[in-house]
Formats: structure tokens, sequence, C-alpha cells
């Protein structure tokens, strides 16, 4: 929960004076609530929606305050482009403050293509299957009796929603009203109109990230979302995006050469990034073009680095658009890590061969899932044709290898 | 603390073999868990423990601790412990400003290649201070020496060859002086059989640091795939060294971790499938 404002409620005595970090475990005095946010069900950390329903779903009920989520663009940047833009619609029609920044397009190219909110409560698309078919009786099923082991598994669900209408639905047909737009505060962080200076680094950082933590630390100094200076005034969320670091516009040689010169310029940005977070009323979304980053130690390291991280891997342009079992699918996602925070245990997802398509109205996250072949002739596929056959879940049983004129 | 693992390792609060090194790493996985274990059991022992927390806030093992039954504000206010976040202290460095205020410890993000002798010197001054003197000082047990993580080290630009170094001279004051024990956590990733080639590989760190201990524990996921009910295995291996020669002995569980703990079993003992 956030931290509370000293005035409000009595203090009790179990918190600690000195403790100036987002991360607070729930206390029995009354909060502030900030509108947008609510508190999580496993322990009690608040969070906020990505935007993106599914994906609320899939990190354990939403976004973290105080964490990072790393996005691994897909190839085009076109859905992990599409996220962050979701990120931040939601954060316009939450009334949160945004702080975009970027090196390549300017941040209010970026704002004027948000998507517009569905916000006529009829209209919001309701979850087509929910997943609590099981507990439903089971009385126009016959009972099972040789394959009774499977009597109580739950019906394949493939479609990933939560019930309780958290966060908003957008129309990516349309772009959001400029009315509505304006009313929210965006601070910006545009490389190109920053000038390089010449001091010398402090530390392994680049100048660009460090112009980035800088300009970041005094915005949050400035509006008031640190969590030590105590506000008489509501408090809000900042919502951080910061698109496409470590690639050659910020000055970063990561993606250009194999054995970097600023090797640990980024994690080292991103270590600073944490720290701000910690300690700030804010949430931040980052992509990295992880396909240029030949090194796959330093993508582990990134990885580690932020708390959650995702991996977008879209079939545009590859062999597999035409494939006709993803046809229904723009593109596989991969959920790289998950964090536990203030509890032992993290959320694992159940599944983990996760396909997701943007319709739209919604970008949905489904379970990757192949119904029996049930066809007369029977037609294997081959598993040299499925690239990535561990992602697939076959309903024939994933033991068989090799040879593929096996019919049974 | 975990009393499955106490039983593992044939400890107990009241009765621990001292001057251990414990490396526990994991190639893949999450095995920070066992770090709140080692922090509450050996806060419950009456140790002097000093904290390296270098990638989360103070509230996040706070609130685990909790739940785990150990207060960790009030043990910082008694002064059994001494925690470093390095997560604030390294702020006041990566974005310079007029007043630097905090210990030097974190030193080393202004250049990595210095070294971590401002790190090292930290610890040993928080291990062996407030040996006598004052009277309403409660007398502690021996020093402990906690480190999450070392491997975000590496990532910060210092070299595996200066980590390998500070974790000898703290061997040395910690285990060797004071008869304390050390817990560190190292993490991999990728194959084990990936060659670096180059100096500061994290595997390269991870083989310096084996063999520098006395006890690891090693985690990982299961080799089989991933599964919801059983969160991966735990290789416990003992690298005797006193006595007669030296023998390791090896011993595998599987382990899934809970809301208020971690259940150790054997494997293919897990509740899920029994």
């Amino acid at each position: 929960m956030a931290a509370p404002v000293s005035s409000v409620g009595k203090p009790s005595a179990e918190r600690p004076p000195f403790n100036s970090t987002s991360f607070q475990k729930k206390t029995r005095s009354k909060l502030i609530s900030i509108p947008g946010t609510r508190p999580s069900v496993q322990n009690g950390q608040l969070l906020v929606s990505t935007g993106v329903t599914s994906l609320d779903y899939l990190l354990g009920g939403g976004l973290a305050v105080g964490t990072v989520l790393l996005i691994e663009e897909d190839r085009f940047d076109s859905y992990s482009r599409m996220i962050l833009k979701y990120f931040l619609a939601e954060g316009v029609v939450c009334r949160h403050e945004l702080f975009v920044a970027s090196a390549q397009d300017n941040p209010d190219d970026i704002l004027q293509e948000l998507p517009a909110p569905i916000l006529d409560d009829v209209a919001i698309h309701k979850p087509v299957e929910q997943p609590r078919l099981s507990c439903e009786p089971q009385d126009n099923l016959d009972a099972m009796k040789i394959a009774w082991r499977y009597q109580n598994l739950p019906k394949v669900q493939s479609a990933l929603a939560s019930s309780s209408r958290f966060g908003h639905y957008y129309d990516v047909s349309k772009t959001m009203e400029p009315e509505i737009r304006q009313a929210a505060k965006c601070h910006r962080f545009y490389l190109p109109e920053h000038p390089t200076q010449s001091s010398t680094t402090h530390s392994r950082m680049i100048e660009s990230y460090s112009a980035l933590l800088k300009s970041l630390q005094e915005v949050i100094h400035r509006e008031g979302f640190d969590l030590s200076t105590p506000m008489s005034m509501s408090r809000n969320i900042l919502r951080v995006g910061l698109h496409s670091l470590g690639s050659a516009l910020w000055n970063d040689d990561l993606s250009c050469h194999d054995d970097p010169m600023h090797s640990h310029a980024l994690t080292t940005f991103l270590y600073g990034l944490r720290a701000l977070l910690r300690s700030s009323l804010s949430v931040a979304v980052v992509t990295v073009p992880s396909y240029l980053i030949q090194d796959r130690a330093l993508m582990g390291n990134i990885t580690r680095l932020c708390d959650n991280a995702i991996a977008l891997e879209s079939f545009k342009g590859s062999e597999r658009e035409t494939n006709p079992l993803y046809k229904d699918y723009h593109g596989l996602l991969h959920v790289r890590q998950v964090p536990h925070l203030n509890c032992l245990a993290s959320q694992l997802p159940d599944h983990k061969d996760l396909a997701f398509k943007l319709k739209r109205k919604q970008f949905s996250i489904e379970r990757l899932h192949l119904p029996p072949d049930l066809s007369e002739t029977v037609s294997r596929v081959s598993r040299g044709e499925l690239a990535g056959a561990a992602a697939v879940v076959s309903a024939c049983g994933s033991g068989t290898s090799g040879n593929k004129h096996l019919d049974f | 603390m975990f009393t499955e693992l106490n039983s593992i390792l044939n400890a107990t609060p009241d009765s621990f073999t001292q001057g251990e090194f414990i490396l526990v790493s994991d190639r893949q996985s999450d095995a920070s868990f066992l770090i709140h274990h080692f922090l509450s059991f050996y806060l419950r022992a009456r140790c002097k423990v000093c904290f390296l927390g270098l990638v989360q806030s103070f509230s996040h093992y706070s609130a685990i601790s909790q739940r785990l039954g150990v207060s960790l504000t009030q043990a910082r206010e008694k002064g059994q412990l001494i925690f470093l976040e390095g997560l604030k202290e390294s702020l006041s460095i990566l974005i310079p400003q007029e007043t630097t205020t905090g210990s030097q410890a974190m030193d080393f993000l202004r250049d990595p290649t210095v070294g971590l002798q401002r790190l090292y010197e930290f610890v040993r001054s928080s291990v062996s201070s407030g040996g006598g003197g004052e009277e309403g000082m409660e007398e502690w047990g021996p020093p402990v020496l906690l480190v999450d993580d070392v491997s975000v080290l590496l990532s910060l630009g210092v070299s595996a060859g200066a980590v390998l170094d500070f974790s000898h001279y703290c061997r040395a004051t910690v285990c060797s002086q004071l008869q304390g024990n050390i817990v560190m956590l190292v993490r991999c990733h990728g194959e084990e059989a990936e060659d670096d080639g180059s100096d500061e590989g994290s595997e390269w760190l991870l083989k310096g640091l084996t063999h520098q201990c006395s006890l690891t524990l090693h985690v990982q996921g299961l080799p089989t795939g991933y599964c919801r009910d059983i969160h991966g295995q735990v290789e416990v291996c003992w690298r005797r060294r006193r006595g007669d020669g030296q023998h390791t002995q090896k011993k595998l569980f599987q382990y899934k971790v809970h809301d208020k703990g971690a259940s150790f079993f054997a494997p293919g003992t897990s509740s899920a499938v029994l």
C-alpha cells in the first residue's frame, strides 16, 4: 500500500519511522486511496492496471506500484509500442501523471496516438468464458468412467480475464480525444532535445541514461511522488514509459556490437531506476529491443534487474504468419519473470504457452490451445514445421518424436 | 526459518557449525527464499548479522521476515542487524548531488574498476564493532554476513575477480578470525556448458565461489519442465574441509514455496503427486 500520510489515521506501533519505500504491508490505519489503483489480494501491494486486462491477469492482478515491467520488443516494434500506448492511455483515463521518454519519436507523437477509451459501461466486452466452470455441477455430463482422473480438471479456458473491472478497454481504430488527453499532465523527455553534457560521467552510465535518470528524479521530487516527503493533498501515481532503451539511438552500443564498450550502462541505469521507483509512487514500463542484443547473459542481467518481464514474438514477416495453426493469433507472448514482492511465493502463471491477438477493442492474451485433430485423414504436422515446438501443447501428447509416418 | 531445511542441514538456532561459508546459487530460477530463511535463522540464533541488501528495499525483507516470525526493525534498533540498503545508497552516487550523505559503501558505482574495498571496509566495521563497552548493550553471538546478491555487482560493472577478492577478504575476516558464517547468493542464467571465455562471466564467479565455500545449495528448475506445484529442485552439497581429508556429500530435494515458508521433500514425493 502507499505510505500513509502522517496526519491520517492513528500511527500504528509497527510502522517504522524511517521506512520510505513504496512497499508497505497493509496496516490498519486509514490510507488515502488513489484512483485507478487497488490492493492486491495476495500480499496487499498497491496495483495499477497496465491497460490490457489479460496482461493484468498474467501479472497477478496488475502492475505493482514501484516496479518495472520490461517488454522485449517484437521485431517491428508494433505490439510492444501498442502495449506502451495502452499503458499511457490507462494513465490518462485514471488521471495519473505520465512521463514519456523516447529517443526515436517525439513523445508528443506517441501521446497523440493513444487509443480511445471505451467509456460506455454497456459496451464493455464481457469476458467470454469465466474460469469457474469446474465448480458448476456436472449434471449434464456423464461421470467419466474410464478417464475418471480427468473429471476434476477444468475445461480448457482460452481467454484470460478476471471478472472485476479494474482496467479499461480501448478502441484502437480511434485515437483519444485531445480534451481527454490534455486533462492529464505529461512530462516529456526527448533525447535529441537534451544537449549532451560534456561533464564526466560519474558512473558506468552513459550521458543519455544519466540525463534521463536525473530528469526522472527531478519530476518525482517536484511533483511530490516521493514517499519521504509528506504531502497534505491527495497523492497520485506517476506512470513512466521508456521507449526502446538499449537501442543505438540512446547512444548505447549494446545492440550494435558483440562486445559493447558500454556493456554496463543499461544495467546500471536499470538499477538506478529501480532505486527511484522503490522510493516513490511510480510504475514504469520499459521496452528493449532484445532481438538486437546478442549476448544472452546480458539479457538475463537486464531481465533480473526489472521486476516483471514479458517478451513478444510476432508472426509478422515470418513463415508462421501463414501457418494454419496460428491463424487466430498475431504472435506469441512469453512470460520471462514474475516478481515476488513482500512475500515468499510469486504468482506464477498457470500456463507458459500464451499467444496474443490484437483485436479492435481488446488486446487479448490467450492460452495457445490446439484442439484434437479429429479429421478422417490424419494429417500430422511434423515437429520441424512447428518452430518452438515446446510451446505447442498437443492434445495427443508430446512424447512422440521424429517419425511422422507413424499413424494410428 | 524453514524447519525442514533445518533438519536437512542439521542446524538449529541453538547449535550450528561456525566458520561456515554457505553459497546459495541458482540457475534460471529464484533462490532468494533461501536468503530469507538464513536471515531469520541467524537472527533467531542471536547472532550479529550484517546484511547487504543490494537488490531489494528494506521493507521487502522486513515484510517477509515478519511472516517468518522475526522483526527486522526491532533487530535493527537493538543493534543486532546492520542493514546496507544498496538501492537507497546508490541513488546519491548515480545522480550526483552536492551533498553526499550515507556510507561510502556503494562507492564502486562511481568507478567499478576500483574494486570493492569500501564495501569490505563497511562489512569489517559492522561485524567487529560493539565488542565490549556499553553496559546496556546485549551480547550477540558470532557475526554473520549475508549478501543478496553478488551477481548484481557483476551487472554494475565490477569484475568477477574483484568480487572473488571481496569474498576472500570477507571469509578471512568473518569465518577465520571471528568464527562467524557467511551466506552469499549467486545467480546464473543459461546452460552450464556456456563458455564465456571472458573474465567477467558469472559462471567463472560461481566456480570460484564454489571452491571457496563449505556448503552449497544450488537451486534449479525441474529438468522435466515447468510445474506449478513443484517449484524446482535444490541440491545440497557439503564440502567438508576439516578433519580427515575432504569428502563431499550431495543430496537432492524438490521444493515448493508457500506464503509462510517452503517445504522440501524427496524427489517424487510431492503432495501434489501422492
